[in-house]
C-alpha cells in the first residue's frame, strides 16, 4: 500500500544542512495501522508529510496507493491527495464554518454536489458520533469534538490511507482514549490504512500493529507491536517501552527495597500472550523454598495480545532464589534482575 | 467681511449636493480600495516566503509599489496624478476626477492590512487545504478569504473613514463634496454655520461607518 524506498529529506538551513530524514525504508501493508514513534526533530513528522507530498524528499520514492506521491505533480498529485487524507494534531477546521461545512469542504473539493454532498456529511456526521452538532462552529466544540470532525472530514473522500499528525497530542487521555477507540473502528470497518506520528507510546500500545522507532532521522527499530515491547532492541525503544510499562514510582519503590533488604533480589517480569494467565507465582512458591512480595504489577492490552510487567522481590536462601529466578526463566517469562544504579 | 448670523440664508440645497457628491466619492472609492486591495494584499501574502505562490521578485515589486503610494501624501498625490486624471476622464475637476487620487492613495494602505489579515491565519489550515487536494484558487476563494473576512471587513472600515478625509482634501482639485464646500464657502466666505454643518454629517457619516464595519465584523467572526 505503501512503499518508502531509500528516502532522504536535507533541510537547508544556516547552520549548513539539516537531515531531516535519513535512508528510510518502509513497506506498510493495506489495512495496516502503522506507528511512527520518535521525539521532536527525529524526522516523524517530516516523514509522514512526505506521504502526500506535502514535503518531497530530497531523493529517493515515496509510493502510496500506486501512486509515486514523490514525483507527481499538479491535478493528478490533488486527485491523489484526496486518496490520502490527514489529521492534524491542532485539528485546523475552519473557523468560519459550522461542522457540516467544515466536512462538506473535502466534498466541495472534489467536485460533489447538492443533496448528495449533504447525503455523505450526515453518513460521516453519524459515524464520528457528533449527531446534533452539526449546526456548531469549531469554537464551540471540544478538542475530541473538534478531532471528530478533522476525522469525518478527512474521510469524506472514501480515502485509501489515513494520516494522523500527532493526532491525540493536544488531548486528554480520556479523549485520546475515545479518539483512538474510533480510529480502530474505522481501520476495521472500512479497512483503511493508517498511518501515525506520536512520542507517546500508548498510542502505539493502544492501536498500532506495527511500529518504527525514530531518531535522529533513521528508524532505528521496526516491528511488530507486542514484539517490540517484549523485547526493545535499542535504548531509545527501551525508554518508550517504558512509558507505559514502568511508571515512575516503580523505580523509587525498587531502590527503596533493594536499599531496605539487602538480601534477595528484584526481579521484573514481562509476560506476553498466554504466559499473562500462568499462576506463575504460586508455582514459584510451590518449587522453591523463597518467599516472594508482589511490588506492582500491570497487563496492558495491545492490538495482537497482551502484555503485563510485574515487579517482585524473592527473598530466602541464596542458592533457591537463583534458582526461582531459573525456573521462572523457564517458564517463557522475561526476566530482568534490577540492581541499584 | 463679517460674518452673518447663523443660519441666515442658508443654502442647504448646496450643502446636500455635497453630501451627495462626498458619499459619492467614498462610496466608490470604497469598493474599488476594497477590490484593489484584496488583490494586492493576496499579492503579497501568495509571493512571500513560504507561501503558495513563493516569489521574491514580484514580491519585492508589488511590496516596493505599495510602499511609494504609501508613503506619498495624499494632496501631493493627487496633484502628481492630474495628467493621468485627465486622460481617463477627460477632465481634470468633479467627482470623478477625485477617484483615481482616491482609490491609489488607499488601496495600498488597505493592502498592508489585508496582507496582515491574510498572515493571521493558522498555517494549518492552509496545510489541511492543501491535504485535501485543493488548488490555489480554492484556497484562496474557500479558506483565505473567509478565514481573514473579519480583518478585511475591520480594514475596509478604518480605510473608509480614512478615505472621507482624503475626499475633503479633494476639494482642491474641484472635486466638490463637503470638504470643499466647508473651505469654499465656510472658510473662504466665512460662513461658519456651514463649516459647521458640513463637519457634523461628516462626523454622522463616519460613526455610521464604523458601526456598520464594527457590525458586519461582530457577526462574522466565529472564533
Amino acid at each position: 500500500m505503501i512503499s518508502i524506498k531509500s528516502v532522504q529529506k536535507i533541510f537547508p538551513s544556516k547552520q549548513g544542512q539539516l537531515m531531516a530524514v535519513d535512508d528510510v525504508n518502509l513497506e506498510i501493508q493495506e489495512g495496516e495501522i502503522f506507528g511512527v514513534i520518535g521525539y521532536s526533530g527525529a524526522g516523524k513528522s517530516t516523514l509522514i508529510r512526505m506521504l502526500n507530498g506535502l514535503e518531497l524528499p530530497t531523493s529517493g520514492t515515496v509510493t502510496v496507493a500506486g501512486r509515486v506521491v514523490s514525483k507527481i505533480k499538479g491535478a493528478e498529485l490533488r486527485k491523489a491527495r484526496q486518496e490520502i487524507s490527514m489529521i492534524f494534531q491542532h485539528f485546523n477546521l475552519l473557523w468560519s464554518r459550522t461542522v457540516s461545512e467544515n466536512i462538506a469542504f473535502p466534498l466541495e473539493i472534489a467536485g460533489i454536489k447538492g443533496p448528495e454532498r449533504q447525503k455523505r456529511v450526515s453518513e460521516l456526521i453519524k459515524l464520528v458520533g457528533l449527531e446534533g452538532r452539526e449546526n456548531a462552529y469549531p469554537s464551540q466544540l471540544s478538542g475530541g469534538q473538534k478531532q471528530r470532525v478533522g476525522i469525518a472530514r478527512a474521510l469524506a473522500n472514501n480515502p485509501k490511507v489515513l494520516l494522523c499528525d500527532e493526532a491525540t497530542s493536544a488531548l486528554d487521555p480520556q479523549t485520546t482514549d475515545s479518539i483512538l477507540e474510533l480510529l480502530v473502528d474505522i481501520n476495521k470497518r472500512l479497512g483503511l490504512t493508517i498511518v501515525l506520528i506520536t512520542h507517546e507510546m500508548h498510542v502505539i500500545r493502544k492501536i498500532c500493529h506495527r511500529v518504527a522507532v525514530m531518531e535522529s532521522g533513521r528508524v532505528v527499530e521496526l516491528g511488530q507491536v507486542l514484539d517490540v515491547f517484549k523485547n526493545p532492541q535499542q535504548s531509545i525503544t527501551k525508554r518508550f517501552v517504558q512509558q507505559v510499562t514502568e511508571p515512575e514510582e516503580t523505580k523509587e519503590t525498587a531502590e527503596h527495597l533493594l536499599e531496605r533488604y539487602r538480601s534477595g533480589q528484584i526481579v521484573q517480569l514481562t509476560f506476553i500472550g498466554e504466559s499473562v494467565e500462568q499462576p506463575i507465582i504460586t508455582n514459584v512458591i510451590r518449587h522453591n523454598n523463597v518467599t516472594v512480595n508482589i511490588l506492582q504489577g500491570k497487563i496492558s492490552q495491545t492490538q495482537s495480545g497482551s502484555y503485563g510487567t510485574l515487579f517482585i522481590h524473592i527473598d530466602g536462601d541464596e542458592a533457591e532464589v537463583n534458582k526461582a529466578v531459573d525456573y521462572i526463566r523457564s517458564q517463557q517469562i522475561g526476566v530482568e534482575v534490577v540492581t541499584s544504579e | 467681511m463679517n460674518s452673518k448670523p447663523y443660519f441666515e440664508d442658508f443654502d442647504w440645497p448646496a450643502m446636500w449636493e455635497a453630501t451627495r457628491q462626498t458619499l459619492y466619492m467614498t462610496g466608490i472609492s470604497v469598493v474599488a480600495t476594497f477590490i484593489l486591495g484584496i488583490l494586492l494584499g493576496l499579492l503579497l501574502f501568495l509571493t512571500s516566503k513560504g507561501s503558495l505562490w513563493n516569489n521574491k521578485p514580484i514580491n519585492v515589486i508589488i511590496s516596493g509599489i505599495v510602499n511609494i503610494f504609501r508613503s506619498i501624501p495624499f494632496i501631493i498625490l493627487i496633484v502628481l496624478l492630474i495628467p493621468f486624471t485627465t486622460i481617463i476622464f477627460q477632465t481634470m475637476i468633479g467627482e470623478n476626477a477625485a477617484l483615481p487620487a482616491l482609490i491609489i492613495g488607499a488601496a495600498p494602505f488597505y493592502a498592508r492590512m489585508v496582507e496582515i489579515g491574510l498572515r493571521e491565519i493558522d498555517k494549518g489550515v492552509i496545510e489541511a487545504a492543501k491535504s485535501m487536494g485543493a488548488t490555489t484558487g480554492t484556497i484562496i476563494w474557500k479558506v483565505l478569504l473567509p478565514e481573514s473576512m473579519p480583518a478585511l471587513v475591520s480594514g475596509i472600515t478604518v480605510t473608509a473613514i480614512a478615505l472621507v478625509g482624503y475626499t475633503a482634501m479633494a476639494g482642491v482639485i474641484g472635486a466638490g463634496g463637503l470638504g470643499s464646500l466647508a473651505f469654499l464657502q465656510g472658510f473662504q466666505r466665512n460662513q461658519n454655520d456651514v463649516t459647521l454643518v458640513a463637519t457634523i454629517i461628516i462626523l454622522i457619516i463616519v460613526f455610521i461607518i464604523q458601526f456598520i464595519g464594527d457590525f458586519i465584523t461582530s457577526k462574522l467572526d466565529k472564533r
